[in-house]
């Protein structure tokens, strides 16, 4: 197996390389307005510092939210492309999986929540049981509306203290981390997600509030 | 023709997902998936709702141009992509979809200019553009005058609306009537059986005085709605057909005016008229008159090359591919307020350098 994997749900523009037992390259670089500049650069220096040829790869795991929908939409669209272009198949992963895995791996025992920023004083949160399954979500709500859980992660926790006391890292996800879940999920033999975004809110539509006459009345 | 080069386009910048297939001058595919419906009801282009549309519609629509051009993806020459300017979201998938493209086949990316793409996509009817051309662009995001002396380098704006694009115009004109959205085909549609010397509306800038290529479609909208409402306030039936034909012949006198005006006082012999208001028969029809007159050459692309397309955008990257011109890098972004003399976004020398090293 040789995957590679990049995410753009969170500020982090990450790409990875992995082989199907460890990460062979990694980039992660937090710039939350530039996903679509630096992604594919980022895509290119992690194949040459693994020394991957992009027509050796066999699969794209790619991170398909729940995360802000601009930059969401840079990575899910390159793995499309990518995936037609190269002729491989492409596995999406949720990003708070990838976020939740990265926790374990650094010590973190569950039950705990990784949650992320969704902006307008929302977060986008997943809980996760002993065994690092998810329970729950994911989903978008307030910080106030949740059941405030004995451990979290991520910026959208350490983010919210009240809600999330004694929140921890790492605050975004890495494609690292997404690499090898989803490497482990398929050698599993377990299904991922399709390259389809987790959007969780409709769009922002505005109505137009019928026509509006100028003469006076 | 055989060394013509193979190139596709990809145009995401409103709420068409285009994509074309060009060989040089000649147009081998032309797919285009439209949101425009899902945007009907809210009377405008929804940014999200078109963003969220390109992101579904893009890879299937590159499939649908490279069957219906019967080549596979990797005999291409060259990847172009309207770079801006547009709607920054909606750019943005389109953008990072041809990067991941050019960079998969190892082809050039050519990131362009949405304008120069409406002159370029003439060249796929008419054959090359003669230079200088004198280029009328017109849509519901733009109203431009635009001079060319050549379209991959040099594209000079003359004028340009200070306040609604054209095709705003008619869309407004549309919801004031309640004839609904796009205004532009349905106001068209209206003005056939109407009198279009009815209603005396104002044309906008045409004073003595006024800046000769600048356009104002602002008032002419203000009119048209103050007529309407005082017709209806007074108890009278609107005269619908009259009052679109009359606003129509408003829009396209100032238009084509201006239009051979600028030919004339700048010695070019050529028109050429594109965007989606081109699709507008009566425009057509009066810009033929006036340039018959006036000795001008009009050049105006069938109505489903006017709008926006990836066909549009394929033939100018056939043409800087043609011309030698540098292409993209990797890194390249989408510029919502990308400036017309802008005409593609080469990468700089220290681009130039990571561009290699990509290789
Ligand atoms: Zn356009």
């Amino acid at each position: 197996m040789l995957l590679l994997a990049f995410d753009t749900a969170t500020p982090a523009v990450t790409a990875a390389v992995h082989d199907g037992t460890a990460v062979l390259a990694e980039s992660y670089e937090v710039d939350a307005r530039r996903h679509g500049e630096l992604l594919l650069p980022t895509i290119g220096d992690v194949l040459r510092t693994a020394g991957v040829d992009k027509r050796e790869l066999t699969a794209i795991a790619v991170g398909v939210g729940p995360g802000p929908y601009t930059g969401l939409r840079v990575g899910l669209v390159t793995a499309a492309a990518l995936g037609h272009a190269l002729g491989l198949p492409v596995h999406g992963v949720c990003t708070l999986d990838a976020i939740a895995h990265q926790a374990r791996r650094e010590g973190l025992t569950g039950p705990f929540t990784a949650a992320t920023d969704a902006r307008r004083k929302e977060v986008y949160w997943a809980a996760y049981d002993e065994d690092g399954t998810r329970t729950d979500g994911p989903a978008v709500d307030r910080p106030g509306d949740l059941t405030p859980p004995q451990r979290s992660v991520g910026a959208g926790a350490l983010l919210y203290p009240d809600t999330f006391p004694g929140a921890t890292g790492p605050e975004h996800v890495s494609a690292g981390a997404l690499a090898d879940f989803a490497a482990r999920e398929l050698t599993a033999g377990r299904d991922l997600l399709p390259n389809a975004p987790l959007y969780l809110r409709r769009p922002d539509a505005q109505v137009p509030a019928g026509y509006k006459a100028v003469l006076p009345a | 023709m055989a060394d013509e080069p193979l190139v596709l386009g990809i145009e995401t910048s409103c709420d068409e997902t285009g994509v074309g297939i060009v060989h040089g001058t000649t147009l081998l595919a032309d797919a285009v998936a439209s949101s425009v419906n899902d945007h009907a009801r809210y009377g405008g282009v929804v940014p999200e709702i078109a963003s969220r549309a390109h992101l579904e519609a893009m890879v299937p629509t590159i499939r649908r141009a490279l069957d219906t051009a019967g080549i596979k993806a990797t005999d291409l020459d060259g990847i172009a992509v309207t770079a801006g300017p547009g709607l920054a979201g909606a750019l943005l998938v389109g953008v990072s979809a041809a990067k991941a493209y050019a960079w998969a086949l190892d082809k050039p990316l050519y990131g362009v200019n949405h304008l120069a793409s409406h002159i370029c996509v003439d060249q796929l009817e008419h054959g090359r553009l003669p230079e200088p051309t004198m280029a009328l662009l017109v849509s519901g995001g733009h109203s431009s005058l635009l001079l060319s002396s050549d379209i991959t380098s040099d594209v000079r704006p003359l004028g340009a609306t200070i306040d609604d694009a054209a095709g705003e115009a008619f869309d407004k004109v549309a919801r004031v009537l309640g004839l609904g959205f796009p205004g532009g085909p349905v106001v068209d549609r209206t003005a056939r059986d109407g009198d279009g010397k009815a209603i005396a509306f104002p044309r906008g800038l045409s004073a003595a005085n006024d800046p000769a290529y600048d356009f104002s479609f602002s008032g002419l909208k203000t009119a048209v709605a103050r007529w309407v409402e005082a017709k209806r306030r007074a108890g009278e039936e609107v005269p619908i057909a009259d009052v679109a034909a009359s606003f129509q012949e408003a829009v396209t006198d100032v238009l084509t005016r201006k239009a051979v005006r600028a030919c004339k006082d700048n010695g070019v012999d050529h028109l050429m008229i594109g965007g989606g208001v081109a699709a507008n028969s009566r425009l057509r029809e009066m810009a033929q008159q006036r340039c018959d007159r006036a000795g001008i050459v009009l050049r105006v692309p069938r109505p489903g090359l006017c709008t926006d397309n990836g066909a549009m955008v394929a033939a100018l990257g056939a043409e800087m591919v043609r011309r030698g011109r540098t292409p993209s890098a990797f890194d390249l972004s989408a510029d919502s307020s990308l400036p017309v003399t802008e005409v593609h976004v080469p990468h700089t020398e220290f681009h130039a350098h990571a561009h290699e090293s990509l290789r």
